[in-house]
């Protein structure tokens, strides 16, 4: 225990924490959780944005508690006790944006809800907090949380800069004026099985880069 | 892995859902005044929507005192009834009541070129959840000068497609009545003739919503029925 206590808080495993999930181990690309509302919130950027902050937060601070928690947890309760916390957090992310946020959280709609039912939160309690202490599972929430962010602003940007031709609401082609020469944007890019289809190119980028990462 | 006893888990989930509750009833009243103002702000932004006036957040307040002049609220034959104020009149509850007793708001509005219009509130059914909306008359009390919809969850590039201003600005200048006789818009799947004064597009993998929308158009609007044909000019 004193061993573990004097590890400093960005040591090379706790870093490690932090940057496997946004490669290696994205809960997107590599562990395909998430899939769902990673095709429903990707059409425009800001969305996409908010999503990828909302998940953030919710995964780490639901990891802390958990972590925390750990050790007076009852075994035979775990799943309902991590539910509990997941659906706390969600709530009170959903209410602060009808506050704070309202075009956004009107935006999302369901997707707010849905976050209690995205894999990634349940899998990293599962799977990190229940075994770890609440500073490494406070790592592991945030990176996660980043990686997942990541795939989501990756598909976003370019399915918004494709599917409507902007970028954040800003006009990028028509201000370059592509739309004279006869360029039009691809309505295909706004529907959902595109942004599965860029997810399963990103998949493929990324595997064809790290060849360890091909299943045997 | 520990052990725990029945006890220890039935004390433990029962002060785990205390906390949760404080917290969470804590959070909604802290935070109910700014959601309320929002709401507000969103209906006053629909309102001007749906005649045309494009309004952001921060202007809504001030463009809806400028545009919209007076409000009332009818009964079902037309008529003018005191002491209600139709801003808060929740149409799903009106709904509910029977036809003699609903409140039927109505807010009058000119526009930039100094036409007076009329605007109606229309709330019925999607596939998800409700759907509600505005609808402005011109002084004619026949032809739709624009419209907006608004939805709790259709789904998002389907049934959503209603609140998206290419469906909208369909409803243009279409006409509710053939002469006297009340036959509000249909929304046609395949597509409706642009000749069509009746008819609009329905939304390609959106039938339900687009047959809740029209089901919507007709059953709010036929209550105006008597008020809309006394005041044609």
């Amino acid at each position: 225990m004193s061993d573990q206590e004097k590890e400093p808080l960005f040591s090379a495993k706790n870093i490690k924490l932090l940057t496997a999930p946004l490669d290696k181990n994205n809960p997107i690309t590599i562990q395909v959780l998430g899939i769902c509302s990673a095709l429903a919130v990707t059409v425009k950027l800001k969305p996409a944005l908010v999503m990828a902050l909302s998940v953030t937060i919710v995964v780490a601070v639901s990891n802390v508690v958990i972590a925390a928690l750990r050790s007076y947890i009852p075994d035979r309760i775990r799943i309902i006790v991590q539910l509990v916390v997941i659906a706390t957090l969600v709530i009170l992310v959903d209410q602060i944006l009808k506050a704070y946020a309202f075009d956004v959280s009107k935006q999302l709609s369901v997707f707010v809800g849905l976050i209690i039912t995205n894999c990634i939160l349940m899998g990293r309690l599962e799977a990190f907090a229940m075994a770890n202490k609440p500073w490494p599972s406070f790592l592991d929430g945030l990176g996660n949380g980043a990686g997942y962010g990541l795939i989501l602003v990756i598909v976003a940007f370019i399915r918004e800069l494709l599917g409507s031709g902007t970028i954040l609401g800003y006009p990028v082609m028509e201000k370059i004026g592509i739309y004279s020469i006869g360029y039009e944007n691809n309505g295909m890019m706004i529907l959902p099985p595109m942004a599965l289809i860029v997810v399963g190119l990103i998949i493929w980028v990324q595997r064809s880069r790290d060849k360890s990462l091909i299943e045997k | 892995m520990k052990h725990f006893s029945n006890r220890y888990i039935f004390i433990f989930s029962a002060i785990m859902v205390v906390i949760v509750a404080a917290l969470l009833s804590l959070a909604a009243t802290l935070l109910q005044p700014a959601q309320e103002r929002n709401l507000e702000i969103e209906k006053k932004k629909s309102m001007l929507e749906s005649i045309r006036i494009p309004a952001t957040r921060e202007n809504t307040v001030e463009l809806y005192s400028k545009y919209i002049k007076e409000s009332f609220v009818l009964n079902s034959k037309g008529e003018v009834v005191e002491g209600t104020d139709p801003f808060t009149v929740v149409l799903r509850g009106e709904q509910k009541k029977p036809l003699e007793q609903q409140a039927l708001p109505v807010f009058r509005a000119v526009n930039d070129e100094g036409e007076p219009l009329i605007i109606l509130p229309v709330e019925g059914k999607g596939l998800w959840g409700p759907i509600n909306g505005y609808v402005s008359l011109r002084k004619d009390m026949n032809t739709i000068y624009g419209v907006t919809f608004d939805h709790k969850g259709e789904t998002p590039g389907l049934g959503a497609e209603i609140n998206t201003t290419p469906f909208e600005s369909m409803f243009h200048d279409k006409k509710l009545y053939d002469d006297q006789e009340f036959v509000s818009i249909k929304v046609l799947k395949g597509g409706a003739d642009p000749n069509d004064i009746h008819g609009v597009d329905a939304i390609s993998g959106g039938t339900i919503t687009s047959k809740g929308l029209e089901k919507m158009l007709f059953d709010c609007i036929v209550k105006y029925d008597d008020y809309l044909l006394k005041n044609r000019n």
